[in-house]
């Protein structure tokens, strides 16, 4: 499989070399823009398929350049995005080496505190930040800043996925199953939230405390299988389990091993992804290919969210005849934005949180089982913000719209 | 077992005489087959293996051979259009989606999907005469009626290549909206339409004498009742006449019927589920409609301009071509 992958990623360098193009174009335009990762020190995911690849993000990169060169070579436009990684305390001088080198459009791959931290250095130099990982909601509402965007989805976006799929199966009765650290909790608000805003109703809630067990050890399924029934025990009348394990210590788990038989969605089972190497509707088996030709690997969201950030920019240069941050920016939040992100719509961006409007896919570890926003769920300006804050809810003042 | 009685049935049907009525071919993706259609009687007389994945579909200009993209196979299989025994491959280049055929029959030029290459196939000779660098994800082929010019949309790139069949150079290139997937000219020549998927328009250019494209208008769509995020135009066909513009609008399930010259949309015409390609009846009294959700074509009465039946093919329909 690699073999093959090599031949043709080899095929396709040949190829590019002897592109040859005659057509005349605007302005010409280099763009150089930065992938700034942070790589933390985390316990190893439940399932190894999950492991994170070195190039995590760097390969959505990679094929973002592929396709804008593309579009630039016609343009005369070229784009180059320096890759990074930092652990966090390094994170801030990485930061500094890219704005050293005069970038100022910068995808960073980081958690909540990191970015906003990230964010503040960049804008004393007037950088456009994108946000390729971090859910979190304060940074999308009241701790928003002007120069930061987010190709992620926000953990309301893929709450909201989640419940609107519930009711749409008629299944309003959850047990909301939470992991007990930050990230967990700050997701199992979300579904809260998203029950109240879809009229489910959480009939009761447990927290499976992360007491630093028996993962990845050989008796570790052994274990869990004695433990988990017996927490699952004895829950009122419901019709779906709602994990929220942002951790990725237990949800996994629970599949498989509750006391009475129930779908289970969130953090485990159906699942919420921005994009997985089984999806191929919408066009999207050229994505995977492509993909798999450049990496060598299936893609997976923080690929996408690189990807998708850097094709945006790519847009706003072929559209708009600017790489300044401000134009850049301004071209985005516009009506004259869209950009088709292999999801069976256009994406664009919110203008008063700078959050990106997209389908979530609901995903079982195999294929595409649905598509979010569901059918029949209206909204009056664009059906994707029924997922996710909308601008009534929100308290983003950074944007001054 | 189904295919064995569609055979049965068709080779009674030739000893009973020649058939002179036309037939439309329809590929059907998933289902790896084309399915053969009488535009007499609307019945289905075949069904027969097309290769894998086949989606693009065209004929040579004398009805005689059915040219099919075998997108997994990575070759153009060709079929008699009236035994359809299978006939030499040709060379496509990898992942064929769409094609145009010269008039004179002699070149292919394809749009090779994964691989950002349009590749010129010599139909004789069975060579590969040219490959031309294009955007990412090349997918619309459409020529001028003189032959002079071949256009490409790529779906990634979101632009119409203009190739200059004489040297195979890209001589002009044009912003669409996102997703560009089919390039259509009038019989005249004098104008282009390119469907933008999910830009949800029909971007409308007039074409000076020298072939060089300018951009007038971009048509849009609206249909009570059904979010504009599912009105995503792909196919697209219009009459000899220049009159009217056929739309297929996709997963809205239908097709717009536009005033090809005023440029206004003066109906919608419900369809089988996912509408993708067109094509008229060579007589142009009727407009085919591949769904590839509901596995079915459309038979619309031109004239009338309204659905007048639906027939059962394969599995996710794509592409369809009708002969005489």
């Amino acid at each position: 499989m690699l073999n093959r992958f090599a031949t043709l990623f080899a095929a396709a360098l040949l190829c590019a070399a002897t592109l040859i193009f005659t057509a005349g174009s605007a302005a010409a335009i280099d763009v150089r823009a930065a992938v700034l990762r942070v790589d933390y020190q985390v316990q190893r995911p439940i399932s190894r398929f999950d492991e994170a690849p070195e190039d995590l993000g760097f390969a959505g990169a990679a094929l973002a350049d592929q396709d804008n060169n593309s579009t630039g070579s016609f343009m005369g436009h070229t784009y180059e995005t320096v890759k990074k990684s930092a652990a966090p305390d390094t994170a801030d001088a990485a930061l500094d080496e890219i704005l050293a080198e005069g970038i100022r459009l910068i995808v960073v791959h980081a958690r909540e505190e990191d970015v906003l931290r990230l964010a503040d250095r960049a804008a004393e130099d007037g950088a456009l930040v994108f946000n390729a990982h971090a859910g979190d909601m304060p940074m999308r509402n009241e701790e928003c800043r002007a120069n930061l965007l987010h190709t992620a989805t926000s953990y309301a976006q893929q709450a909201d996925a989640i419940a609107q799929f519930a009711i749409w199966k008629k299944w309003p009765r959850w047990v909301l199953i939470s992991g007990s650290n930050p990230a967990d909790i700050a997701l199992a608000d979300a579904y809260r939230r998203a029950a109240t805003k879809f009229g489910a109703e959480i009939v009761e809630e447990r927290v499976f405390e992360d007491t630093g067990g028996a993962r990845r050890t050989d008796s570790g399924h052994a274990q869990v299988q004695r433990q988990l029934p017996t927490f699952m025990q004895g829950l009122p009348e419901h019709d779906v389990v709602i994990t929220a394990d942002e951790t990725d210590y237990f949800a996994a788990y629970l599949t498989y091993h509750m006391w009475d038989p129930r779908p289970v969605m969130g953090s485990s089972g159906l699942r919420p992804v921005q994009m997985h190497g089984g999806h191929e509707s919408y066009g999207a088996t050229q994505l995977q290919t492509r993909f798999e030709e450049l990496a060598g690997r299936y893609i997976k969201d923080a690929d996408y969210n690189v990807w998708i950030a850097l094709r945006a920019v790519g847009e706003a240069v072929t559209r708009a005849q600017t790489a300044e941050p401000d134009g850049v920016k301004e071209y985005l939040l516009s009506d004259q934005f869209e950009l088709a992100g292999f999801k069976g719509q256009e994406v664009t961006f919110r203008d008063w949180n700078g959050q990106m409007r997209q389908q979530v896919m609901l995903y079982d570890g195999r294929i595409t089982v649905s598509v979010s926003p569901q059918e029949g769920f209206l909204h009056q300006n664009a059906v994707q913000d029924t997922l996710g804050l909308d601008r009534p809810e929100s308290a983003c003042t950074a944007f001054s719209n | 077992m189904k295919l064995k009685a569609l055979l049965l049935t068709s080779a009674l049907a030739l000893a009973a005489g020649p058939a002179l009525a036309g037939k439309a071919f329809v590929t059907n993706e998933r289902g790896n087959t084309i399915t053969v259609i009488d535009t007499e009687t609307w019945e289905v007389t075949d069904e027969f293996f097309a290769g894998n994945r086949p989606r693009g579909i065209t004929a040579s200009p004398d009805g005689t051979k059915i040219y099919v993209c075998a997108s997994d196979d990575n070759l153009v299989r060709v079929f008699d259009s009236a035994t359809y025994e299978e006939l030499p491959s040709l060379p496509s280049g990898p992942d064929p989606e769409l094609f145009i055929i010269e008039p004179s029959g002699k070149r292919l030029y394809i749009a090779n999907e994964d691989d950002n290459l349009v590749t010129v196939t010599d139909t004789e000779s069975r060579t590969v005469l040219a490959e031309v660098p294009v955007g990412v994800e090349p997918e619309g082929m459409g020529m001028s009626p003189d032959a002079k010019w071949v256009v490409n949309t790529s779906e990634t790139t979101n632009m119409a290549h203009f190739i200059s069949t004489e040297d195979y150079t890209i001589k002009h290139n044009i912003l669409v909206d996102q997703r560009p997937r089919y390039a259509q000219y009038t019989a005249d020549g004098t104008r282009l339409f390119v469907t933008s998927e999910i830009g949800g328009t029909v971007s409308v250019m007039d074409i000076a004498e020298d072939g060089t494209p300018t951009l007038i208008e971009k048509i849009s769509f609206e249909v009570p009742n059904i979010q504009p995020e599912w009105l995503q135009p792909v196919g697209a066909k219009v009459t000899s006449d220049g009159k009217r513009l056929f739309v297929a609008l996709g997963p809205s399930n239908r097709v717009a019927v536009v005033d090809a010259q005023s440029l206004e949309v003066l109906d919608y015409i419900l369809v089988g589920q996912r509408v993708w390609q067109l094509d008229f009846t060579p007589d142009e009294k009727y407009l085919l409609t591949t769904n590839g959700n509901s596995n079915d074509i459309t038979v619309i009465d031109v004239a009338k301009e309204e659905a007048v039946r639906s027939i059962q093919v394969g599995e996710q329909p794509w592409g369809v071509v009708t002969i005489e």
